[in-house]
């Protein structure tokens, strides 16, 4: 029997990058394929093609053995390919069979929907692939790990039996992983096939039954779980030996430089999402904050930098009082500032490198001389940080919405700490980036560290707390619920105060029941 | 390579002409030009009984030949009859010289009020901001400007002038600045208040400018102010003939180019312009205040209109009408898409427009082709501009390539 999908020699130029570099693949029925790659492999890309949504240079698509021309995703949807984006494509204020009829409604008599038997048929879909979704429920209501499944469900809806999954995980809490794993088990069982996109080693070892690792537009190699660990991939994807631990020395906290008092900041729905928190970072030492996202961290650093007003408490940076500062006024008082949403707050991507390298110091000498910037000087200052901070790009000219993701971290990176400051806050600094730039982004971190700066980094990633603080601050529902040394703590007691229960209690809970 | 290379490279690199960029542009025109052309032969009796007498080749022939009329007549209306032109050279003779470039002066005349007020549209849209505005903010400055024209007398040319031309800035920019204002404090959108202020403008110079209203001419029946002081006049540019109209407002024009240009992309307020345009998101991260450079954006914005409206009063009209010359405000915002909200691309659109609107007048006399087939062309030329997807698959053109810098035009409601 031909596999289900067969990709030989799809080749795809963009101007200066060869995306896609004759690659041959195949996706058997019933099967999990994990196609791993660093940001730029050309993952992204090629399931584009896939989707119809690029046309390829060269190369044939097959399904079943057919040759099959895919011009758009309607095309893809008819040849049974789903794809479940990384941003979630539903419409929040409909229900989920609302969202999952639109575009092929179920009518009746010519003009009138019939929600009554879609609503059916995706109760039947979601028990039969043990999904567990409300039909009735507003998509707005859903947690996100639900979401996902709605989004699994439109594909299931339209018959797809080929499912893309990009970077599934990235927006899941630990617990919803597990239950996403539960559901392509059961959807592999019933003879779907999937294609699961990460770069996440752990994930990928977890789930799939085979690995297929991009590198630079080319398949670089192949292989299975049992035959492979996390080391293994790593080299693979970046091409040599990676050093997942970060390596560092003690930490020598000195004076403090941020001091957080009874903080209580509000969110988008004016609701308390930082609820009278108070902390300190010291100057040479990292503070890491984890908690599942939702808990007030965003809140909590846009309060930190000037981006969202304080209702009550106080924020002292270097002994300033900088409560309700504009964030300038936070910026010269010696803070870098990383943010979670690069693309939207880092970056303005249609302005070169070099233009970004200098969005927050634009207006001062010796970029401006009065009010007249020094082009020779942003330029000088470009391709020294482009060199220093070993951002990839064809010219410091280059817009910055031509990078990928990891070098748009790294132009982030190299503009904040080339600068002389005393505070780093890092949200999400490796979010969505590959192991390459994780390791190079930890290691300067930990290096403005050692030389005396007070480093706040916010994670939704547990192990990169772990692997980077030297003390934790967990937050649950906008409070803090313990501060805990790293090298004392375990992911399980981390766990447990992530989900809003502290560990005594819950041995004493244990016990009781034990005695019940 | 040494780095003095490396740094030439660049230099040249952005200083080369970008055909890319402006390859749809001009095909916009061509196109246009053609469909004009078409519209000119099909709307024409001539060519309907030339077929009928002598056949097809007749017909096409007689075509030809009405589109060669008529858009010679554009061209002679626009620029000057080449021959005289040349005819006047060779004599000597400096009257007939005048007499020859009158059109192209005339071109130029329509062309500054132009300028300024595509310079106002381009400066909004690099600030992401839809300054729909300029006609009322360029009413305000003819207020302005022509109340500071009349009512200092015995004042010097050297300070009169220059206090009549602030008069107007100042008077645009404050009309401007209060749908900044409002955009900045309230989140109200731009592109409603301006057209409401536009209204406004349009009934404030109406009842200051009506018979027996504050700034009437006296004794006069019709709704006009009072003449300006000579000593308010822009200079002709030719003195010895009063019929031409032309005057150093064209270079005041051009000075303005420059001047948006350097401020846009030389000076930190024209990159804090730039990035509160691009992304105002960043640009608070960055520190910048997103609503003062709001505010600032719409005021330099509204005296550049503002400066439309001063020159043409101090140097063509000297004195305003209530129904003042206008469409000024409307027609920038079709420059500044032609010029793709960049200073050179503005002067080149206005140019353009200048030559359409001054020629089409000629045209209309000569060809008896009405004067409406050039909003037609403008019509079709901005069709183009604003689907640039037609142009580049008529031509087969490349798409853009992702990620350069465009402008955004204007944000959906309720958004910053």
């Amino acid at each position: 029997m031909p596999p289900v999908l067969e990709l030989k020699g799809i080749t795809k130029r963009f101007p200066g990058v060869l995306a896609n570099d004759h690659i041959d693949l195949t996706l058997n029925e019933g099967e999990v394929l994990a196609l791993l790659g660093e940001n730029g492999a050309g993952k992204s890309t090629l399931m584009n093609i896939l989707y119809g949504l690029y046309t390829p240079d060269e190369g044939e698509v097959y399904i079943r053995g057919k040759k099959v021309e895919i011009e758009g995703p309607s095309d893809a949807i008819a040849q049974g390919i789903g794809m479940v984006h990384q941003h979630f494509m539903l419409i929040p204020v409909l229900t989920v069979t609302e969202n999952v009829m639109l575009g092929m409604e179920s009518v009746k008599y010519g003009l009138f929907l019939d929600q009554a038997k879609a609503a059916k048929r995706v109760a039947e879909l979601s028990h039969k692939y043990s999904l567990d979704v409300d039909p009735d429920a507003l998509v707005g209501d859903l947690p996100v790990g639900i979401q996902q499944r709605v989004e699994i469900i439109k594909l299931l809806y339209r018959s797809a039996d080929i499912l893309i999954l990009d970077e599934p995980t990235a927006v899941l809490t630990p617990q919803e992983v597990e239950g996403l794993f539960e559901v392509i088990r059961s959807l592999v069982a019933q003879g779907k096939s999937i294609i699961f996109i990460s770069h996440k080693l752990k994930e990928v070892l977890e789930i799939s039954d085979r690995i297929v690792v991009l590198r630079r537009g080319k398949v670089v190699g192949e292989t299975r779980p049992q035959e492979s660990d996390e080391r293994k991939l790593a080299a693979m994807m970046v091409g040599r030996e990676v050093i997942l631990q970060v390596p560092k020395g003690p930490a020598h906290p000195g004076e403090k430089v941020l001091e957080v008092e009874d903080l209580y900041v509000l969110n988008e729905q004016e609701q308390i999402a930082v609820d009278g928190i108070s902390f300190s970072v010291r100057a040479g030492e990292i503070v890491g904050v984890a908690g599942v996202q939702g808990n007030g961290q965003t809140e909590l650093v846009e309060a930190l930098t000037g981006l969202r007003p304080i209702v009550e408490g106080t924020i002292r940076v270097a002994g300033q009082e900088v409560t309700n500062a504009t964030p300038r006024t936070i910026t010269e008082a010696g803070t870098a500032h990383i943010p979670e949403d690069r693309q939207r707050d880092g970056l303005v991507l249609s302005y070169p490198i070099a233009d970004n390298l200098i969005l927050n110091t634009y207006y001062l000498p010796p970029v401006a001389k009065g009010m007249v910037m020094q082009r020779e000087v942003i330029f000088s200052i470009a391709e020294r940080l482009v060199k220093e901070y070993d951002v990839r790009t064809p010219s410091i000219l280059t817009p910055a919405g031509n990078l990928s993701g990891g070098n748009q971290q790294k132009v982030i990176v190299a503009r904040e700490l080339s600068r002389p400051v005393k505070l780093i806050i890092a949200s999400q600094p490796t979010r969505g980036l590959d192991v390459g730039s994780i390791e190079y982004i930890h290691s300067q971190l930990v290096k403005k560290r050692d030389e005396g700066v007070a480093v706040f980094v916010v994670s939704a990633e547990l192990d990169e707390i772990m692997s980077l603080a030297d003390r934790i601050i967990v937050m649950f529902e906008g409070k803090i619920m313990d501060i805990v040394p790293a090298e004392k703590a375990t992911k399980e007691e981390l766990g447990l105060l992530m989900a809003g229960v502290h560990p005594t209690d819950a041995a004493a809970e244990a016990e009781k029941e034990a005695v019940a | 390579m040494t780095q003095e290379k490396e740094k030439d490279k660049k230099e040249k690199r952005i200083l080369k002409i970008n055909w890319q960029a402006m390859a749809v542009p001009l095909l916009a025109i061509f196109t246009a030009l053609v469909l004009g052309a078409l519209i000119i032969a099909f709307t024409d009796e001539t060519v309907y009984a030339a077929f009928r007498e002598s056949g097809f080749f007749g017909g096409i022939g007689r075509a030809v030949e009405v589109i060669r009329i008529a858009y010679g007549a554009l061209f002679i209306g626009a620029f000057g009859d080449p021959k005289l032109l040349w005819e006047a050279i060779v004599h000597g003779d400096g009257e007939a010289f005048t007499q020859a470039i009158y059109p192209f002066t005339e071109t130029l005349r329509v062309t500054t009020p132009y300028i300024f007020a595509g310079l106002a549209v381009a400066l909004g849209f690099q600030g992401g901001l839809f300054n729909i505005g300029a006609e009322g903010q360029y009413f305000i400055a003819g207020l302005a400007t022509v109340f500071v024209g009349y009512s200092l007398k015995g004042v010097p040319a050297i300070i009169h002038l220059p206090l009549a031309l602030l008069a107007g800035i100042a008077g645009g920019a404050f009309w401007g600045a209060i749908p900044g204002y409002l955009k900045a404090k309230t989140g109200a959108h731009e592109v409603i208040n301006t057209i409401m202020m536009n209204y406004i403008a349009f009934r404030f110079a109406e009842f200051m400018l009506d018979v027996g209203g504050p700034m009437a001419r006296p004794d006069s029946f019709r709704p006009v102010s009072p003449e300006i002081e000579p000593s308010a006049y822009l200079p002709q540019f030719f003195p010895s003939n009063s019929a031409i109209r032309f005057n150093w407002g064209f270079f005041l024009a051009l000075a303005a180019a420059a001047f948006v240009g350097w401020l846009l992309y030389k000076t930190t307020l024209g990159y804090e312009i730039r990035t509160v345009g691009q992304n105002p998101h960043a640009a608070r991260y960055a520190g910048i205040s997103v609503p003062k450079t709001i505010i600032l954006t719409m005021a330099i914005s509204g005296g550049l209109a503002g400066l439309a409206g001063a020159t043409d009063i101090l140097g063509v009209l000297h004195f305003m009408p209530n129904a003042f010359a206008s469409g000024y405000g409307f027609d920038a915002i079709a420059l500044a898409l032609l010029g793709k909200s960049n200073p050179v691309g503005v002067v080149l659109a206005s140019l353009l427009f200048g030559a359409l609107r001054a020629g089409a007048r000629y045209m209309q006399g000569i060809a008896h082709i009405p004067l409406d087939i050039t909003s037609i062309l403008q019509g079709v030329i901005i069709v183009f501009i604003a689907a640039p997807e037609i142009i580049q698959t008529l031509y087969r053109l490349k798409q853009k390539i992702e990620g350069e810098e465009g402008v955004v035009f204007t944000r959906g409601w309720g958004q910053m």
